[in-house]
């Protein structure tokens, strides 16, 4: 089975050299191949597992706690200008 | 007409909870310094987990009870993915296949006929930080503030109900209206808390429903005056496409006021593959029937049912109905007026004239000050019964005919002898007490 | 103080045999004289470890009793630690420091714990052997050409070889109890939604499980009572009271039914791995518990469901790593986390979610059902955790696909969401073999009370690794 490096690696916002790109076809499609078997299972009438607890209804009240000092919200950003995070113009919105 | 312009809307209105949609920070960050209402989940910090606010869910479910929908009894959240520099998690918590709410409608009155619009879905979602635009030593940077990362947002969607931006126009406004009804949100375009999109498409095909294969997504639009424009330039844009034969392209495109036009928004559309699955660091809502019901019972009068109610309780027009249900505080206010006025024989007809007449302000003046202003009005209308009766004596003396037709039989010369009385009198008067004295006089 | 555990330390401490500056002093210099080789630390937090024992010492001359006042622990640079580098071991996270601590840094913390440092992993977690660390491989200290096992490759490192009395870890599909059983380590992975997952780094969020590594099981069970709970910042933790876990370690397992799944004893697995597991069951059956042998039939599918539902979540969790508000590019992320969100961001895609992830979904459920009616018939699981013993560094790196399959007696335990106890059961060639005893959600008191009773009747646990 072959995946679109180039197509997902878009998707996922990740930039690949080409030698990645030969590399992860290879390799992807060797692990995509392994979990094929499992289209031979018949899961007919199983419902899905998305939540493994069995909880439901987890919601808490409208309450405020303090935020974050703004000294330490923009203490990781690399560019920082008045407060706000820094990054290339992106085009259009 | 030969075309039919088909446009669908979607809505998102920021709700005005204490907390956001998934943490514990202020929503109250308008105009606020930047990046001061945020914390590891809004800003998206490695390790933090969401926990969703109660109050936003079931302020979501009301609005969606105001539209007349129907609400799922096993709803979820799910991850919508994709990359932007103000969406902090690389996902939004949004939902996707199971709403809360569905298959609603609402009746919007374009000029005395109603048209009924179907609402597809209202459901739960998280705001995105806000990026600004500038440019720093020659360079275009966006600076990027997530004050707003993490507010509730309701997103509403339609059919493709409406035909034109006057129906539009006149949605939004209801659409408005009930949610500040509920209190769920203040719903200010100006400053974002009501933000929409219209899908905008033209069929040339007036025998056929079918939609265009088509269809133009418009954003940026901040104001009831720029949703009307933009409306209508796509009209005219579309309609030219067409005429030559040609489709209009799929796509986005938003509202430049300077252009005043629509400019076409270079956004990829592969990168609108959005792998929803459900989130799986919050379990489901489960509703009951009961449940949904009490949540039913905590709607509060709409302003559909008030303009009819107070149309059939008041004696008042349709018109003045709907200007005093416009905005719950003036509704309320004008309530407690009549409530006030029963007591001294104040009709609701009057308060409604006078509040609507010399546009009294509710902060201004209280209710009771009304009622006071409207009783000392009428006092000085009064005129005492001996100036009447002088009056009256004078006009039967310059008119001596009036006592001899009223004794031969002729009954209408009363009416005459009324409005004389009432032209010189020129106050508001009894007209019932004003006949009781000339028939007196005229024995 | 050598070869102390969590329990002996605290009597030592309380008794004034020692203090915390002296535990505390031995530790960071085990750590500067011999982990140089081993590579089990990311970060030593020498000055704030000495201060914390300062304060530790004056509470502890106040009589102050705090459940682990003056231990020193090790933590998993996975977890956030409020003004101290939290890297995950990868390149993207170089130089990050939250803002804020994990909920379990914080009990922890509460607790009068001291934090040495924070402990080397495969990067994100993404791995069995501590390979995928940006920052070099952790050698096993038991034969340092070898892997410790991973994810959690320096925690379970630093616990054998007496650089911390305890340490923390994260197992989401098995690297807890993999690297337990490589080190002769107590590994526990609890119940999914036992211990809260707030501030840890998220791997795949429906299926990481927050434990730690100790000495023994009593000492496990000492550390769980601290960790364990309800959080209000964690909506994946059910309501389920903490127990003291070191309550009932000593009470009979007379009458226990124990099942052994067949499909974990297959023609793959090392043969001193299956004596030794075998061994172990003739214990427990001698100290009156009924040995039962068992299926769980959809074993075979679980490494393909695994390796479809993690990367899925794991592609969504590390989508926040965009270099904007912390961290470094995208591009500094090492080959298999790429491979990871590759794979994941490709199943979840349009025209494949329904054949991959939906179906995966499905057969999560199945392997649920299996253990479900498995614990209908029988109170706990022994079993294998690796189907070999410690492999040496370099061998697998090659082959993604040979690595995902050494998780497959594990992965079956974070699908299902019970937890799983990794204890010492014996040597081979001088390499650790562990046995995983596993139980139903919130089992964890019956785990403790099995593996403590084949821990003290055997000397596994007094060994020592020679460095």
């Amino acid at each position: 089975m072959v995946i679109d490096v180039l197509h997902i690696s878009k998707l996922a916002n990740l930039t690949l050299n080409d030698k990645e790109i030969k590399l992860f076809e290879k390799q992807l499609s060797s692990v995509l191949d392994y979990i094929q078997k499992l289209q031979q299972v018949n899961t007919d009438n199983i419902g899905e597992t998305s939540q493994i607890t069995g909880l439901v209804n987890i919601t808490r009240k409208d309450e405020n706690t303090p935020s974050l000092q703004q000294p330490d919200a923009i203490a990781n950003g690399k560019k920082i200008h008045n407060g706000l995070f820094e990054v290339n113009a992106i085009l259009e919105q | 007409m030969n075309n039919r312009m088909i446009i669908g809307l979607e809505v998102h209105v920021e709700l005005k909870t204490k907390s956001k949609m998934f943490c514990r920070c202020s929503t109250e960050y308008f105009g606020k310094e930047p990046n001061t209402h945020t914390c590891p989940i809004c800003l998206g910090l490695p390790g933090a987990l969401p926990y969703p606010n109660r109050q936003a869910i079931e302020w979501c479910i009301l609005i969606g009870l105001a539209l007349n929908c129907e609400i799922l009894n096993h709803s979820k959240f799910d991850r919508k993915n994709y990359f932007y520099p103000d969406l902090p998690k690389g996902y939004q918590i949004s939902q996707y296949d199971l709403p809360f709410c569905i298959n609603g409608k609402i009746n919007v009155d374009f000029n005395d006929k109603q048209k009924s619009i179907r609402i597809r879905r209202v459901h739960m979602e998280e705001d995105t930080g806000k990026l600004i635009h500038q440019t720093i030593n020659g360079k275009g940077v966006s600076l990027i503030d997530f004050n707003r990362s993490g507010v509730p947002l309701v997103e509403i969607v339609t059919e493709p109900d409406f035909e034109n931006a006057f129906e539009v126009k006149q949605y939004l406004q209801k659409l408005q209206q009930i949610v500040r009804y509920l209190g769920v949100s203040d719903a200010d375009m100006e400053k974002g808390q009501m933000r929409l999109e219209p899908n905008i498409s033209i069929s040339l095909n007036l025998k056929s429903n079918d939609l265009p294969k088509y269809k133009v997504e418009v954003k940026n639009i901040n104001s009831f005056s720029f949703v009307e424009k933009a409306i209508n330039y796509e009209l005219k844009r579309q309609l030219e496409i067409l005429e030559k034969g040609q489709t209009p392209l799929q796509e986005t495109r938003g509202w430049d006021e300077n252009k005043q036009a629509t400019v076409s928004q270079r956004i990829k559309e592969e990168a609108n593959d959005y792998r929803y699955f459900p989130e799986p660091d919050i379990p489901p809502i489960e509703l009951t029937d009961a449940e949904i019901k009490s949540i039913k019972n905590t709607l509060p009068e709409l302003p559909d049912q008030k303009t009819d109610r107070f149309q059939k309780e008041y004696l008042l027009t349709a018109y003045d109905a709907q200007i005093l249900t416009r905005e719950r505080a003036l509704t309320d206010y004008f309530e407690e007026a009549c409530e006030l006025g029963k007591n001294e024989n104040i009709t609701p007809k009057q308060i409604a004239n006078l509040i609507i007449n010399k546009k009294i302000n509710p902060d201004e003046v209280l209710p009771a000050e009304l009622i006071k202003q409207i009783i000392l009005t009428h006092k000085n209308n009064d005129i005492g019964e001996e100036e009447l009766r002088q009056v009256i004596q004078k006009i039967l003396k310059t008119y001596p005919n009036i006592a001899v037709e009223y004794a031969s039989g002729k009954e209408n010369i009363l009416q005459f002898a009324i409005g004389q009385v009432m032209y010189i009198i020129k106050k508001k008067i009894d007209i019932n007490l004003v006949r009781k004295l000339i028939l007196e006089e005229l024995k | 103080m050598k070869n102390l555990t969590l329990k002996s330390a605290k009597e030592k401490l309380i008794k004034k045999e020692i203090s915390a500056k002296e535990l505390t002093k031995f530790y960071l210099e085990r750590i500067k004289k011999l982990d140089k080789e081993i590579n089990s630390f990311n970060i030593v937090c020498e000055k704030e470890a000495l201060e914390q024992a300062e304060k530790a010492d004056k509470l502890l001359s106040e009589k102050q009793d705090l459940p682990l006042l003056g231990i020193p622990i090790a933590i998993k640079d996975l977890f956030s630690t409020k003004g101290v580098q939290t890297t995950a071991s990868s390149n993207v996270l170089k130089g990050y420091i939250p803002p804020y601590d994990a909920t379990v840094i914080q009990k922890l913390k509460d607790a009068g714990a001291i934090i040495l440092g924070k402990t080397n992993c495969d990067a994100w977690a993404h791995g069995s052997s501590g390979e995928n660390s940006d920052f070099g491989p952790t050698k096993n200290p038991w034969d340092q050409t070898r892997t410790p096992g991973g994810s959690s490759s320096g925690s379970a490192s630093a616990v054998t070889a007496d650089f911390a009395l305890a340490s923390t870890g994260t197992d989401t599909g098995g690297s807890i109890r993999l690297p337990a059983s490589f080190t002769n380590t107590v590994g526990l992975k609890p119940t999914y939604g036992r211990v809260s997952r707030y501030g840890v780094i998220a791997m795949a969020s429906s299926l990481d499980s927050i434990g730690h590594f100790t000495k023994t099981v009593e000492d496990s069970a000492l550390f769980l009572n601290i960790t364990a709970g309800k959080d209000q910042m964690d909506a994946t933790t059910p309501d389920v009271p903490v127990p003291d876990y070191t309550k009932s370690l000593n009470q009979d397992i007379k009458g226990l039914r124990i099942g052994v799944p067949k499909e974990f004893f297959i023609d793959g697995l090392d043969l001193k791995i299956r004596q030794a597991i075998k061994n172990a069951l003739k214990f427990y059956e001698e100290e009156g518990a009924e040995i039962i042998e068992v299926s769980l039939p959809n074993t075979e599918h679980a490494i393909a469901t695994y390796y479809i539902i993690q990367p899925a979540e794991v592609s969504s969790n590390l989508a926040r790593y965009d270099g904007i508000r912390y961290g470094n590019s995208r591009e500094s992320f090492g080959a298999e986390a790429k491979r990871r969100i590759m794979l994941g961001t490709f199943t979840l895609s349009v025209g494949y979610y329904d054949a991959y992830y939906k179906k995966a979904m499905r057969i999560r459920t199945l392997i649920k059902q299996d253990y479900e009616k498995v614990f209908e018939k029988v109170d706990a699981i022994v079993a294998p955790v690796s189907p070999s013993m410690p492999w040496k560094l370099g061998e697998k790196i090659n082959d993604p696909l040979t690595m995902y399959l050494s998780d497959i007696f594990t992965v079956t335990g974070n699908l299902a969401g019970i937890p799983g106890l990794s204890v010492p059961a014996g040597f081979s060639e001088g390499l650790p073999i562990g046995m995983q005893i596993s139980g139903p959600q919130f089992s964890e008191e019956l785990l403790f009370r099995l593996g403590h009773k084949f821990e003290i009747n055997h000397d596994f646990y007094t060994k020592q690794p020679e460095l």
